[in-house]
């Protein structure tokens, strides 16, 4: 088998995209910067950073502390809002030919599904993802993907008001008790897929200045240090929805993904699709690179099209986790 | 934005400089495209390196000639120490030119360059590409001791107008570069100044400068993780041309600023006049 016979057609919602590769959200701006290093139109799709409905700072610095084989990140959803990304950004990646997964969020249920509605008939738009892991103010802040009734309020409220042709993806967040429980209020509310998994919450405190090195005090570890935990949660969902025990729609896995091995391990766990996140920060040709790679390492492993190697990890398995 | 490159770089040579190390790269494509202010990031390691965050460092040099450039690197931690290690003829991943460069003088003009450090590295350039088109130039180069100045005999080859100073007084003046600042572009009648070093610095000679009615241009270091403006960790509070602050990345707007925009005083905080404040909770 050589690497340019592999068909790697990807599912995607009810649909595909051309290959399984994306980038994560929050690790690839709005595409300009990385468009110098690839060309966008190759990646099966590219996820935009988080928009909400209005203009959003973000946190003071320092934003950012580099950690063993990861970084902690307290960034803050900054962004210029929905009205400036549909003007200004969306067209220009449109023009690319670029297939755009757009990451939004919202500090109330309402504020997910107004930004939703403002993508209905942008071309070059392909999905939405809801980020979950943004702060719900009206329940003291936690977080709407850590518990399944605000999951499934704020899937089933994007869901309405989104074009019917349009998948919406939910964000989960691995900082839960059981993520399949999560996982499958989101389906049930009528997400079309789903993203696995966002950060997970650490800190960092400075030895020197014996404080925490980061201005908002905890942030989101990402990056390859993660990504067992990421497949463990890609590997779980999948198996619930191999079980009968929820519906059975596509997985994003992302998590630390550096090479198209990592990506292998991700799609064998269950995955339709895989995002590159912090490596890109390493190097910014990353998510161009991990699709050659994988491409490779399924011809190796004889696979003919990428939709075989889907799961196969549950093959012949006794025991589920 | 700048159109960097990601390749594979030779090391050519690591040599000390004083406390710094000058590392001279072969980068094929690279050199053509630097102005004066760019600065270039390496990954530490090879691919399966545990420090995954890319080092940003000043871009000394850049000859097109001989496709190299040129880079000074202060060890500041495990990453910059393993780099440092690299042997000659090794490989490492580097991506330049990134930033936005100082803006380029409409014409002939008088200018005085102020480097902390090895903070006076990517100043060379652009007083040397003044004083080429016949303008006039004037250093002042401080450190805190005399062998972490960069740069003093570049700049006395250049001009006869050199202050340097150092805070143990080992060299120049005792003291910071702000003592002889105001006197210095007085002397050159310089219209500008363009500086580069630790923020506390920058902020001071951007007061100083401004009081003399020179125009100042501060290069800014900042903690970033990739350099290539998708992080977001590197951001300042900035005023824009329509009078709205932002935080805007110091890797893709910046490095080069002009210093009045800085809010030097709000960093590390969210001022409540920032665009997209209120949604942060700051009013």
């Amino acid at each position: 088998m050589e690497a340019h016979d592999v068909d790697l057609t990807a599912p995607f919602g009810n649909g595909t995209l051309p290959n399984p590769v994306t980038t994560a959200s929050g690790c690839a701006g709005y595409g300009r910067e990385l468009a110098r290093f690839q060309p966008l139109v190759e990646l099966g799709s590219i996820t935009t950073k988080t928009i909400m409905p209005y203009p959003r700072a973000g946190q003071p610095t320092p934003r950012m502390a580099e950690t063993p084989s990861g970084m902690l990140n307290s960034v803050g959803l900054p962004g210029a809002g929905i009205g400036y990304f549909v003007e200004h950004e969306l067209p220009w990646l449109a023009e690319r030919g670029a297939r755009v997964l757009v990451s939004i969020a919202g500090e109330r249920v309402e504020e997910f599904a107004e930004t939703a509605q403002a993508l209905n008939g942008r071309p070059g738009v392909v999905g939405i993802e809801a980020n979950l892991c943004c702060p719900n103010v009206a329940n003291r802040g936690l977080v709407f993907g850590g518990n399944p009734a605000t999951s499934y309020d704020v899937m089933a409220a994007v869901r309405e008001v989104v074009d019917p042709a349009l998948p919406v993806y939910a964000k989960l967040t691995p900082d839960v008790t059981s993520i399949t429980e999560i996982a499958a209020a989101c389906v049930r509310a009528g997400a079309d897929g789903l993203s696995m998994i966002n950060t997970l919450l650490g800190m960092a405190i400075d030895t020197t200045t014996m404080r925490p090195v980061l201005a908002g005090l905890s942030g989101g570890l990402s990056g390859p240090a993660v990504r067992p935990v990421a497949v463990r949660c890609v590997y779980q969902v999948h198996a619930a929805m191999r079980a009968g025990t929820m519906p059975v729609v596509p997985i994003f896995g992302m998590g630390g993904i550096r090479t198209g091995l990592d990506a292998l391990e991700f799609v064998l766990a269950g995955a339709s699709g895989i995002a590159v996140g912090t490596t890109v920060f390493n190097d910014p040709s990353a998510p161009l690179r991990v699709l050659t790679e994988l491409r490779q390492a399924l011809a190796e492993r004889g696979f003919a099209k990428f939709t075989d190697a889907i799961g196969f990890a549950h093959h012949h398995q006794g025991v589920q986790p | 934005m700048a159109h960097p490159l990601q390749i594979r770089a030779e090391v050519l040579g690591i040599t000390p400089v004083g406390a710094w190390r000058q590392v001279l790269l072969h980068a094929p494509g690279v050199a053509s495209r630097v102005r004066p202010g760019h600065f270039a990031a390496l990954a530490v390691g090879g691919s399966e390196s545990s420090m995954l965050l890319r080092r940003a460092f000043w871009i000394h040099r850049a000859d097109p000639a001989a496709e190299t450039v040129s880079l000074v690197v202060a060890e500041r931690g495990r990453g910059t120490r393993e780099l440092l290690r690299t042997r000659v003829g090794a490989a490492v991943d580097l991506v330049a030119p990134l930033g936005t460069a100082f803006p380029q003088p409409a014409g002939p003009m008088t200018a005085l360059f102020v480097g902390a450090g090895y903070g006076s590295a990517p100043l060379f350039p652009l007083a040397e590409q003044i004083a080429a088109q016949g303008g006039g130039v004037g250093f002042i180069l401080g450190a805190g001791t005399a062998d972490q100045l960069f740069g003093v005999d570049a700049a006395r080859a250049l001009t006869p107008d050199v202050l340097v100073t150092t805070n143990d007084g080992s060299a120049g003046i005792k003291g910071r570069v702000i003592l002889p600042l105001a006197e210095a572009i007085k002397a050159i009648g310089a219209e500008a100044v363009y500086c580069c070093g630790p923020r506390a610095m920058l902020r001071a000679v951007t007061e100083v400068a401004t009081a003399e009615g020179a125009r100042c241009f501060c290069a800014v270091e900042e903690d970033m993780a990739c350099g290539v403006g998708v992080c977001n960790t590197c951001v300042l509070p900035v005023v824009g041309e329509d009078g709205v602050s932002r935080f805007v990345r110091s890797c893709v707007d910046g490095p080069c600023f002009d210093g009045t925009r800085v809010r030097w005083d709000d960093i590390g905080t969210i001022p409540a006049d920032l665009d997209g404040a209120a949604a942060m909770g700051v009013h």
